[in-house]
């Protein structure tokens, strides 16, 4: 069943990443273990909203940005 | 004292704004912004550590926005583009959150600001409703364009940023503060109590600072210090200082009754 499996390549924070075709941005956020933690994520330059998590779906070649608050000056 | 500090219609009781960066820890993170008595206190946004232990204590969590304004920064940015999705990127990670510090460098080894990149993030931030605090050169003409573009705050340096070499330049800023309305805060180069009261003497509006307090050997003693030479600088230039007078020394005590005297 894998063999038959597409996987697509992102890019997430400069490193590449492969996911299962299909994959929403709500589950890779669950698979990086985000889920309910204070980020915020660009996706090939444009914020994709919370609320928009669940219903976009990744495609291959996206270049992702997930950040955090960090202490800075 | 009803003495605020008014930044886009919101007003502050501390005019001292600190940084959150180059602690050893978070504890002695909000041991200082505590001493400081700080009520806005700088942000920077980074990338996520992706495969790190995504349990481990957040900033936020140590100093929630509840209890503070948080200033996102743009620190590191040397380019508008890279500013303007910062920022965007801060606003959604603080639910909308408008108030933000932009600044854009020129180079890394001096981190002098880059005005023309510096003026055309101001343009695109302010369009989309952010209100932008900009930290830039002590140009007096740079200064009053900002404003211009709608910046609710211009923040010059006084010094390189993390040199502590304190104000190279007052003339500049009493420059910049005659032309501008808005606060004009000193943003880098403070490196002691003194620097900030001087700032303050010179009647800016506040003096934001990382370094000063994070490289001090005691850094929440030097927050505590800050707080009160911040202060002490603004009571200091709100009851005008005496005329400077050399050569014309005027005793503080009677001159008359003195024992021994003639008369």
């Amino acid at each position: 069943m894998i063999g038959i499996l597409k996987v697509i390549t992102v890019n997430i924070n400069g490193a590449p990443r492969q996911l299962p075709d299909s994959t929403s941005v709500a589950s890779l956020i669950d698979e990086l273990g985000f889920t309910g933690k204070r980020i915020a994520l660009e996706r090939n330059g444009e914020i994709v909203p919370r609320s928009a998590f669940a219903a976009q779906q990744l495609a291959d070649g996206d270049r992702l940005e997930v950040v955090v608050a960090v202490g800075g000056g | 004292m009803n003495d605020k500090l008014i930044i886009a219609g919101k007003s502050y009781s501390s005019r001292l704004l600190v940084g959150t960066g180059k602690y050893k820890d978070f504890a002695e993170t909000r041991a200082a912004v505590e001493a400081s008595g700080a009520e806005i206190i700088t942000i920077a946004i980074r990338r996520s550590n992706i495969g790190q232990n995504p349990n481990e204590p957040s900033l936020l969590e140590i100093l929630p926005p509840s209890k503070y304004t948080l200033l996102p920064n743009t620190a590191g940015c040397y380019t508008a583009e890279d500013a303007v999705r910062t920022l965007r990127l801060a606003r959604e990670l603080l639910d909308g959150h408008t108030l933000v510090k932009l600044e854009v460098l020129g180079d890394p080894q001096s981190l002098y600001p880059n005005v023309i990149e510096t003026i055309a993030a101001a343009k695109t931030l302010v369009a989309e409703g952010f209100q932008v605090m900009v930290y830039t050169s002590d140009d007096p003409i740079v200064a009053k364009q900002l404003e211009d573009i709608g910046c609710v705050a211009i923040m010059p340096l006084a010094s390189l940023i993390g040199s502590g070499m304190g104000i190279l330049n007052p003339w500049n800023l009493q420059l910049i503060m005659e032309r501008v309305q808005v606060p004009v805060i000193v943003d880098a180069g403070v490196g002691t109590a003194s620097d900030a009261a001087i700032a303050m003497e010179l009647g800016c509006g506040g003096v934001l600072m990382n370094t000063a307090i994070a490289a001090a050997h005691n850094p929440v003693l030097m927050a505590g210090a800050m707080k009160k030479a911040v202060e002490a600088g603004r009571e200091a230039y709100l009851a005008g200082r005496m005329p400077k007078k050399l050569y014309s020394a005027s005793p503080s005590s009677p001159t008359a009754g003195i024992i021994g005297s003639t008369r």
